[in-house]
């Protein structure tokens, strides 16, 4: 197909199709935006604020923003890369992120972007948060302590028509996941392995049992290349 | 007590559920409403309930839950048969209402937010609950009690602990004063309802829509977009089948220190309805709604009367003024303690019985509103505006105020001064002119204009004009005398933002948190300048990234006063460079409790 038009990215042009975003057209044409919430088979939800750009000197969400033909963006400037590393660390402080004893280690999209985008501490203090673990499932165990909020688990389970997972709550101590069982428990829900809620989770929170180290560390996804390489060979975690 | 209240009476759980159920016809977009009458039969929402209400309305149990679980009012756990929150905004806090918490949770032995051992009552904060000009307020099981004083806090301890009905506490208790000191030409005449509509239909929608916009009417809920072409814009949307077009007033005043619209509401309702009617005349709308503030409960009743006896009148419902095709009808939506719901997309996701989270956008309300239908969300009193402009013409409003903001203003003063209250004033009238009316008592350190989301003015800057051209606003004043400590004020709309925020995007989520606990860091004495920093770089990300207005602005009143206020921060810090958040000796009470000592050894010297 034919594309539209072109936007510049970074001084470069990326060709477009009319609809796309401005993520969107960045990602098929192997350019590399940060983001945590958006995934190419999933609508755009805006919420991590990862990939916020400057589009011609405005700020606004890369995942969101349709692409218009001309328009000049800012992506990887170091003003920006600063913005992210601030929201990167707020992230790691509100939940409990440690990596080395976590394993979804090397193939976390959390902890590869924080890499690629320098990240060297998380600068504010730590909440420690003590949300529940939910092991009740036999294949399947949840540890919402490092949940960064993105909702493709709940916008993958309304695509597998089960909506086991709903994003509910306000604020920073409310706002979670919630399970679609009076229990609260993923065991009481009709949730299953082949599920695509199964496989959606970028962090360590929907994590299959007994397959955690079948890769070991140092040989994962983002141990090969880092994310801005990993993310744009068409090669979804 | 409502009729329903009555119905329930004699059911078990299960008959009470599902009799709420069929009265809002299973209908998932009216969970908010299944969810508070539910719950005000049934005390809380049990996890059973919960269950039910989602098999009624044919709805995912989890998405009943996060509805439920994004209100402060709504209870997934037990509150107890007595349920008090205590207004906590900074004019309240001024007026004494912490101490009076305190012994109200002394005489009850109970700490807030933990519900009593027995079960028996619940005691906590919550945000401002639209009382500033007759605090200490607070609501008891989401009625608004006023003027609380030391008597009154023990004589209420006593009827709790004999559990004596709410119907038998003393009703002057509960009397809300409307405190209306000036009227202009908006509320100073009587209202003959019905007046302004003849005018309208006499004139027609076109010529209806040409007046408002002739009047150079704006967006009294502060951000001053004009009328005329938020009505044109919805009126010019397409309609898909079964389509309506949907008016909604915006009565969901949760900006701390704004109390306007209660007045407005309590005492000039039919201004406020048939303002609504007649922009559902020029937009072509049938259906409309009230979506009142749920700290707004008591006025619910009333509200339903006078809607009841407006359509009594042929002034709503089918072929109004004897019309035909003119039809429009009004329902009243009770929210449940959400401050972001006064945002619009938020509001109209509410009415669709979702947790209130900010749309993005485009596409606008007015092309996408309420069930994807062209729909106007204008505040209260712009409503009450255009009622008059219909009844008396665009050049009679426009005679009042300036150029760009024409007409008066509802300007809702609390704090430091003699009169508290509602006043009236021409556009572009002085912070001065209004303090002057309202007795100052004292030296004014500062004046909070329109809420912490709004504008923080010195004693300096009083000659400042509420306007558009200078200082936009919802119309409020919180006055702080020089007695005052301006940090306080800031460190409770810190604390404010960060219970209200929805939680959507990270920087505010995150932020406001960061924000409220740098604040509480300083206001312990462990501040440094480079906590100053840190207060500032965070409000530039917030306003540059968040997803939302609320989140734009949370930053706002932490950064005015440190720019404006710096001594009331920098007297708290340390002088030290650096100072680590949390305090070494506080570590150590644990281990002092435990082992029962707190003697000079058992604690660190202080640094």
């Amino acid at each position: 197909m034919a594309n539209d038009d072109t936007f510049l990215l970074d001084g470069v042009a990326v060709p477009f199709n009319t609809g796309q975003t401005i993520l969107q057209a960045a990602h098929a044409a192997g350019r590399y935006i940060p983001h945590l919430c958006w995934h190419p088979d999933y609508k755009p939800h805006g919420s991590c604020k990862l990939c916020t750009v400057k589009i011609d000197g405005r700020l606004a969400s890369a995942c969101t923003t349709p692409a218009t033909p001309g328009l000049r963006v800012e992506n990887r400037t170091p003003e920006l890369d600063e913005q992210r590393r601030t929201l990167l660390q707020m992230l790691f402080v509100e939940g409990n992120h440690f990596c080395p004893s976590c394993e979804k280690s090397g193939q976390c999209l959390l902890q590869a972007t924080a890499y690629e985008l320098g990240m060297m501490g998380p600068h504010f203090d730590h909440f420690y948060p003590n949300r529940p673990v939910d092991a009740s499932h036999p294949d399947v165990l949840l540890d919402f302590n490092r949940c960064i909020l993105c909702s493709l688990c709940e916008q993958a389970s309304a695509r597998d028509g089960k909506f086991v997972f709903v994003m509910g709550g306000r604020g920073m101590r409310g706002r979670k996941v919630i399970i679609n069982s009076a229990t609260g428990r993923l065991a009481d829900t009709d949730f299953s392995l082949t599920d695509h809620a199964a496989s959606i989770c970028p962090v360590g929170v929907i994590l299959k049992k007994r397959v955690g180290f079948i890769v070991p560390y140092g040989q994962r996804k983002y141990d090969r290349a880092p994310v801005s390489v990993a993310d744009t060979q068409g090669d979804e975690p | 007590m409502p009729q329903n209240w009555i119905m329930l009476a004699g059911m078990d759980q299960l008959e009470a559920i599902d009799w709420v159920l069929s009265r809002h016809r299973h209908d998932g977009t009216r969970l908010m409403q299944i969810l508070r009458e539910t719950q005000e039969a049934l005390g809380w929402l049990a996890p059973e309930t919960i269950t039910r209400i989602a098999q009624g309305v044919g709805w995912p149990r989890a998405r009943v839950e996060a509805t439920a679980a994004f209100y402060s009012f709504f209870h997934l756990r037990p509150r107890g048969e007595y349920c008090l929150l205590w207004s906590d905004n900074i004019i309240d806090r001024m007026a004494g209402s912490r101490a009076l918490m305190q012994r109200l949770c002394e005489a009850l032995w109970l700490e807030p937010g933990r519900l009593s051992e027995d079960g028996l009552v619940f005691v906590h904060t919550t945000s401002d609950i639209g009382m500033g000009d007759q605090g200490p307020a607070l609501l008891v099981n989401y009625r608004a009690a006023t003027r609380m004083t030391a008597e009154r806090v023990d004589a209420m301890a006593e009827l709790i602990r004999n559990r004596v009905p709410l119907a038998d506490w003393p009703q002057e208790w509960f009397q809300v004063e409307d405190n209306l000191r000036r009227a202009g030409p908006l509320l100073g005449e009587a209202f003959t309802p019905g007046a302004a509509l003849a005018a309208a239909l006499s004139r027609g929608p076109d010529a209806q829509l040409a007046e408002i916009a002739a009047s150079n009417l704006r967006g009294r809920g502060g951000a001053g977009f004009p009328t005329a072409r938020k009505w044109q814009a919805c009126r010019d949307a397409p309609l898909a089948t079964d389509q309506t077009r949907i008016v909604v007033c915006n009565a969901d005043e949760g900006e701390p220190g704004t109390f306007k619209d209660r007045v407005l509401l309590n005492s000039h309702a039919d201004l406020v309805f048939e303002g609504m009617t007649i922009a559902a005349l020029t937009v072509g709308a049938r259906q409309g709604f009230l979506y009142l503030r749920g700290e707004y409960r008591y006025l619910l009743d009333t509200l339903e009367a006078v809607l009841q006896r407006r359509r009594d009148q042929g002034l709503l419902g089918r072929g109004i003024l004897g019309t035909p095709g003119f039809d429009f009808d009004i329902e009243i939506h009770l929210g449940a303690g959400a401050y972001v719901c006064g945002e619009e997309s938020a509001l109209i996701e509410s009415l669709e019985g979702k947790p209130g989270r900010p749309r993005l956008r485009p596409p606008f309300p007015v092309t996408h509103g309420y069930l994807g239908q062209p729909t106007v969300v204008n505040n209260v009193e712009t409503f009450a505006c255009a009622a008059r402009i219909a009844e008396k013409g665009a050049a009679w409003f426009a005679a009042t105020g300036t150029p760009q903001s024409t007409g008066s203003k509802l300007v809702s003063v609390s704090g430091d001064v003699a009169r508290p209250g509602v006043y009236e004033f021409p556009c572009g009238i002085t912070v001065a002119e209004v303090l002057d009316a309202a007795g100052v008592r004292n030296c004014v350190q500062g004046v909070q204009v329109s809420g912490p989301s709004g504008t923080t003015l010195t004693g300096e800057e009083l000659g400042r004009r509420l306007c558009f051209e200078d200082v936009p606003s919802a119309g409020a004043l919180m006055v702080f005398d020089c007695t005052r400590d301006m940090f306080e004020a800031a460190h409770n709309f810190a604390h404010f933002f960060a219970h209200e925020s929805c939680g959507f995007c990270t920087p505010c989520r995150v932020g406001t948190q960061v924000i409220a606990r740098l604040m509480d860091k300083i206001a312990a004495g462990r501040g440094s300048q480079y906590d100053l920093q840190e207060l500032s770089r965070l409000h530039q990300l917030l306003q540059g990234t968040a997803h939302c207005g609320l989140g734009h602005i949370a930053g706002n009143p932490v950064f005015a006063t440190l720019t404006k206020f710096r001594p009331a921060y920098e007297r708290r810090l340390k002088s030290l460079e650096f100072e680590p958040a949390f305090d070494l000796d506080a570590e150590l009470s644990q281990a002092r409790q435990m082992t029962g000592r707190d003697d000079a050894g058992a604690h660190l010297a202080e640094t």
